[in-house]
């Protein structure tokens, strides 16, 4: 009984691709699945430490669709955060790439298969799973935070059905892996492909390497998906005048793309007769939530569209009335099977049912025009977008004043974030911190010395008083 | 400036690392060179040699050394 995809049903083809030219058909990702499974033989949490490649998907499709749980994580997780992570779940295995077992001295290898190997933990305490607990992801900030998203079964199998209905996918589909799988963009691209017997071309090579154009050419790939700095990247690149004639379909999630690099790709794609799909999600619901039509791209751009089929979007005005008129600003609140169950902070809340029934506030801003096409406008929360990662300011503020003991507050705009600290001589390690904490590019980050953090008379910091320093 | 400390310091000031670091530096030896500090990389060369890279030379573009070679090309006409 399997829980997500039945793989025999798509017997012969061919599920995997990488890049050193191995491939595997759904048999015998099938079979060795099972193998993979039977060594474990029962429903356990499991940590996967993700790369794109055979390995890890195999592991992947072994643990979720035999009720394994995963804890999807980077592979490239900085150590203490992992070992945190580690200590609050207590998994039983670890399932991680062959190269990396030093890490884990003490741990006993129980399996190996495609350069990827099972380690037992010897954790003795073990927290109960929910029944219905699928896998557990982080909500695709990387800034230290313990709190993963708890994904039902239905939760995963509702979106993929909704995503390969709205994409309309199907068997010739050759999507090559630009996002980890550990991140739920990339993990729903796995997720409904698999649905309809299509084939993943995987690298972990990037956008700026010429052995990830090479591979997709000569495996003719037909989609791949990017964040907002994706596409920016792709601009940068002059993409407009590559070659590409496999290619069928661009998606864009992970934050809002300019409106003008929206109408450049979407202008491009139907001159060239390929899609362009602005998408809209969050790991709270699962992956997807909105998408905007191909064919209105170019007329509605800076919008991210339309519910997915099967969900539906409402918008709640500051008190609390459901908002009717069209260009009215409120919050975004989406509805629909993929609704997760909720948040974990430590193991015993793996035990835990459902506790949003199938209602997410999404935190965003949001308006819709005359057609019912959304558009955001702004976020109620304190936290950025940066090369697609939330990144929270109030945790990253949280963990500089613990760590460092200063004054300190956080603010910037998406894939820009200014730290203003009062202490010089701190500048470097403060910095560096961060950057270590978040694993993401440098350039991301500014500290700058300011002689005093703004705040109003109750203590509480003014980040309006900061805009001045970056806007 | 000689055309190599402007090329060194472009690499130096993108990545932030010392001179000593640079001589057989490729791509993802280090964090900060990653696809975001490609871009960033290549941002600054444009705007200091005053040249505009090909899509190809941009993606071939995956060592210091290699950078030098790809330079000198007549497209360029940078010499290192």
């Amino acid at each position: 009984m399997s829980k997500i995809w039945n793989l025999l049903q798509h017997k012969g083809k061919i599920a995997l691709i990488d890049e050193f030219g191995n491939q595997m058909t759904y048999d015998v990702l099938n079979s060795e699945a099972s193998n993979l499974f039977e060594r474990i033989g029962r429903r356990c949490l499991v940590f996967l430490l993700c790369r794109n490649e055979i390995g890890s998907v195999l592991g992947y499709t072994a643990f979720i669709n035999n009720g394994i749980v995963p804890v999807m994580v980077n592979s490239h997780l900085e150590e203490t955060l992992l070992q945190n992570l580690l200590n609050t779940y207590c998994p039983e295995y670890l399932w991680i790439p062959k190269n990396q077992v030093e890490q884990f001295a003490g741990m006993s290898v129980e399996q190996e298969a495609y350069n990827y190997v099972l380690l037992k933990t010897g954790y003795e305490k073990k927290y109960p799973l929910f029944d219905e607990l699928g896998l557990l992801i982080t909500t695709s900030g990387s800034t230290g935070s313990l709190k993963l998203v708890r994904q039902s079964y239905t939760n995963v199998l509702d979106n993929a059905q909704s995503i390969v209905q709205y994409l309309k996918l199907n068997d010739t589909e050759r999507p090559i892996t630009t996002l980890p799988m550990n991140y739920v963009y990339g993990l729903s691209i796995i997720n409904s492909h698999f649905l309809v017997g299509a084939t993943l071309l995987l690298t972990d090579k990037g956008l700026m390497q010429k052995e990830f154009w090479s591979f997709f050419k000569e495996q003719e790939a037909t989609s791949f998906g990017g964040v907002p700095y994706t596409y920016e990247m792709l601009d940068k690149l002059r993409f407009y005048r590559m070659k590409l004639p496999s290619l069928r379909t661009m998606t864009q999630a992970g934050g809002k793309i300019t409106p003008e690099l929206h109408e450049k790709f979407a202008v491009y794609a139907a001159e060239q007769g390929k899609n362009f799909i602005v998408m809209y999600g969050a790991a709270e619901a699962t992956a997807r939530m909105g998408y905007l039509p191909p064919e209105r791209a170019v007329e509605k751009r800076g919008s991210m569209g339309i519910p997915i089929p099967g969900g539906k979007f409402s918008l709640i005005g500051a008190e609390g009335q459901e908002v009717t008129k069209p260009l009215t600003t409120g919050e975004l609140v989406y509805e629909g099977k993929n609704v997760t169950l909720g948040y974990a902070e430590k193991g015993e809340d793996l035990s835990h049912g459902d506790e949003r029934h199938g209602i997410l506030e999404t935190g965003d801003m949001a308006q819709f025009d005359a057609d019912g096409f959304y558009y955001i406008v702004g976020r109620k929360n304190r936290f950025l977008k940066i090369y697609g990662n939330r990144v929270n300011l109030d945790e990253i503020d949280r963990m500089i004043k613990g760590d460092f003991e200063i004054e300190v507050a956080s603010a910037g705009v998406d894939d820009h974030m200014y730290i203003f600290i009062t202490d010089a001589e701190k500048m470097d390690s403060v910095r560096d911190f961060v950057v270590g904490k978040t694993r993401l590019n440098p350039v991301a980050f500014k500290v700058i010395v300011i002689d005093e953090i703004p705040k109003n008379d109750s203590g509480k910091t003014l980040y309006k008083g900061l805009t001045k320093y970056y806007e | 400036m000689t055309n190599l400390e402007k090329y060194n310091q472009a690499f130096m000031e993108t990545f932030e690392i010392t001179e000593d670091k640079l001589v057989g530096l490729k791509y993802q030896d280090i964090e900060a060179w990653d696809s975001v500090g490609h871009m960033s990389l290549i941002a600054k060369l444009e705007e200091v040699f005053d040249i505009m890279m090909d899509t190809d030379d941009i993606i071939d573009f995956n060592s210091y050394e290699k950078g030098k070679e790809l330079l000198a090309k007549a497209d360029y006409g940078v010499k290192i």
